[in-house]
């Protein structure tokens, strides 16, 4: 099997385009991953496109029918948040079964402000059986982090200082202002213990990828700033003790990155960034130990330690992550494998992981009573 | 007859009367693994077993293993409230509100005992029909063995 390469990869700046469509928000970032690589829409040969609000409106094909109808096969994809990690993988996986060799990854989408959850047919019950929402669920999982090992608010906070402040050094993020510990614990409470600024920006958005085989790569002479994908995992939840009463995102987290590790052949040792799924400050703390970046109850400390901050040991969403970058669902599994490769490429400007050679990237979904999609992806230099 | 007619309805399946008329949660066991579950399954998730899964009425105290307090919820929610995992003590697991204790993080314990009331409210999107529906409440010392 061949291994398979990232060429062109890019991302429009995330922010809130009440007026644009779907697939015109997809094209433009089609377009920049086209331009990225020196290639044409003529140039590809299928499209995985990823998005979720319109899961059932041909977003690939109209992306297409504004760029260029070739009449490749289109695949259309909705797999919760990680919905652009799967339409990239769907891509991989084609190119590693030998079928094509240069295929485009496209996630994409157009949000509303407010509150995600619920949507459940007949009587609602939020607010008398508990909460729907997508903070109380992730609220909830940073508050079993805080019954097994006393992690503090302060310590949940100090992650949306680090993402806030990594993304004024990013051009593509949708926020790009710092917020002091104070401001992020001052802000309106949401969910105990994730205050406003400790919860991902609803925005829209738009990333693309364009995957060759090795051969493909070689003939096209684009070595230089190929990324390799070392490993593409995903999973679903795996049966959990409470799994009916919260939605466990940990252990498919920790499925996929013990498949991921091996199928790589590295440890975490070996990874210089992590862009991974901050959808709340209490998601971030709890994979800390499920991408194995520490042991087991130290989630913490190593935030304490400043050791995921820029500069820090193992800098983790050094984009500003979902908690400022924003959250377009569908496009924030290529988004993180966009700002990967963009350190591997030593492009990445004021922010860059000095010396990076070797990324990963996780996003994980689901919702209440549905289940967990992840997806891990290691990126390496070429 | 006319009585059963007045009765409202369950807010979810699982929130059922018995033949008396008495609020209980109906649950599923597996004689297989012995995992219980809240409301009616035929398949075990857990040791995938079929036909091993039998009715069984889930238990009406157990403790919080952990919980939230929403401050910001859909239109029309009351706020602030205590949202809780707990966790049953015949092993199920299962969500719901804490009432009788202040939405205060320095007042709510993990692992405090509490007991399941049942009470007839009103869902946000039918204001004009009250349904059967539970909550949590904390155990007093003498309440374990009136709700056994």
């Amino acid at each position: 099997m061949s291994d398979v390469y990232i060429v062109g990869i890019d991302m429009i700046r995330f922010g809130r385009f009440p007026d644009r469509t779907v697939p015109s928000l997809a094209a433009e970032s089609a377009l920049l991953a086209l331009d990225d690589c020196g290639l044409s829409i003529k140039d590809m040969q299928a499209l995985y496109c990823g998005n979720l609000g319109q899961a059932a409106g041909m977003v690939g094909q109209r992306m297409l029918g504004e760029i260029g109808q070739t009449g490749i096969p289109v695949t259309n994809v909705a797999n919760a948040c990680a919905t652009g990690a799967t339409a990239f993988r769907d891509a991989w996986m084609s190119i590693k079964a030998g079928i094509y060799d240069t295929v485009m990854a496209v996630g994409v989408e157009q949000m509303g402000k407010g509150l995600l959850g619920g949507g459940n047919r007949g009587p609602s019950s939020e607010g008398l059986i508990g909460s729907g929402t997508m903070p109380a669920m992730f609220s909830q999982i940073g508050m079993e982090h805080a019954r097994r090992y006393g992690t503090t608010f302060d310590q949940f906070a100090r992650i949306s200082v680090k993402n806030h402040w990594h993304s004024t050094m990013n051009a593509k993020s949708m926020y790009r202002k710092e917020t002091p510990l104070d401001e992020v614990l001052g802000a309106e409470m949401i969910a105990w213990p994730n205050t406003k600024l400790m919860c991902s920006v609803n925005v829209d958005g738009s990333a693309a990828a364009v995957l060759v085989s090795e051969k493909k790569m070689k003939q096209l002479g684009l070595q230089d700033r190929a990324i390799k994908v070392r490993a593409s995992e995903m999973s679903s939840n795996p049966f959990a003790e409470r799994e009916m009463a919260m939605p466990d995102f940990s252990a498919a987290t920790r499925v996929a990155a013990k498949n991921a590790y091996e199928q790589a052949g590295v440890g975490p040792e070996d990874i210089n960034l992590v862009e991974l799924h901050d959808c709340f400050a209490t998601a971030e703390m709890v994979h800390y130990e499920n991408l194995a970046l520490c042991k087991d109850g130290e989630a913490g400390k190593l935030i304490d330690d400043g050791e995921t901050q820029l500069g820090g040991r193992i800098p983790v969403n050094v984009s500003g992550g979902l908690l400022s970058k924003g959250h377009p669902l569908g496009a924030t599994g290529i988004a993180n494998i966009y700002e990967v490769s963009t350190h591997l490429r030593a492009e990445a400007g004021d922010r860059q992981v000095q010396g990076a050679r070797m990324g990963l990237t996780h996003v994980v979904g689901g919702g209440p009573g549905m289940g967990t999609a992840c997806a891990i992806h290691i990126l390496e230099k070429a | 007859m006319s009585d059963q007619k007045t009765l409202s309805p369950p807010l979810k399946p699982f929130v059922k009367r018995d033949d008396q008329g008495k609020p209980y949660l109906a649950g599923t066991k597996c004689t297989s693994c012995n995992h219980i579950y809240v409301g009616e399954r035929t398949i075990c998730a857990n040791c995938y077993a079929r036909d091993k899964m039998t009715p069984h009425r889930l238990a009406q105290t157990g403790t919080l293993y952990v919980y939230t307090i929403i401050h910001r919820s859909f239109p029309g929610i009351n706020t602030p409230f205590i949202d809780v995992i707990v966790d049953l003590d015949d092993g199920a697991h299962i969500k719901g509100c804490l009432e009788g204790v202040a939405p205060d993080p320095e007042q709510i314990e993990f692992g405090l005992p509490v007991k399941v009331a049942f009470y007839e409210r009103a869902p946000v999107n039918m204001p004009d029909t009250p349904h059967l529906t539970y909550v949590f409440e904390p155990l007093a010392p003498n309440d374990k063995d009136q709700s056994q």
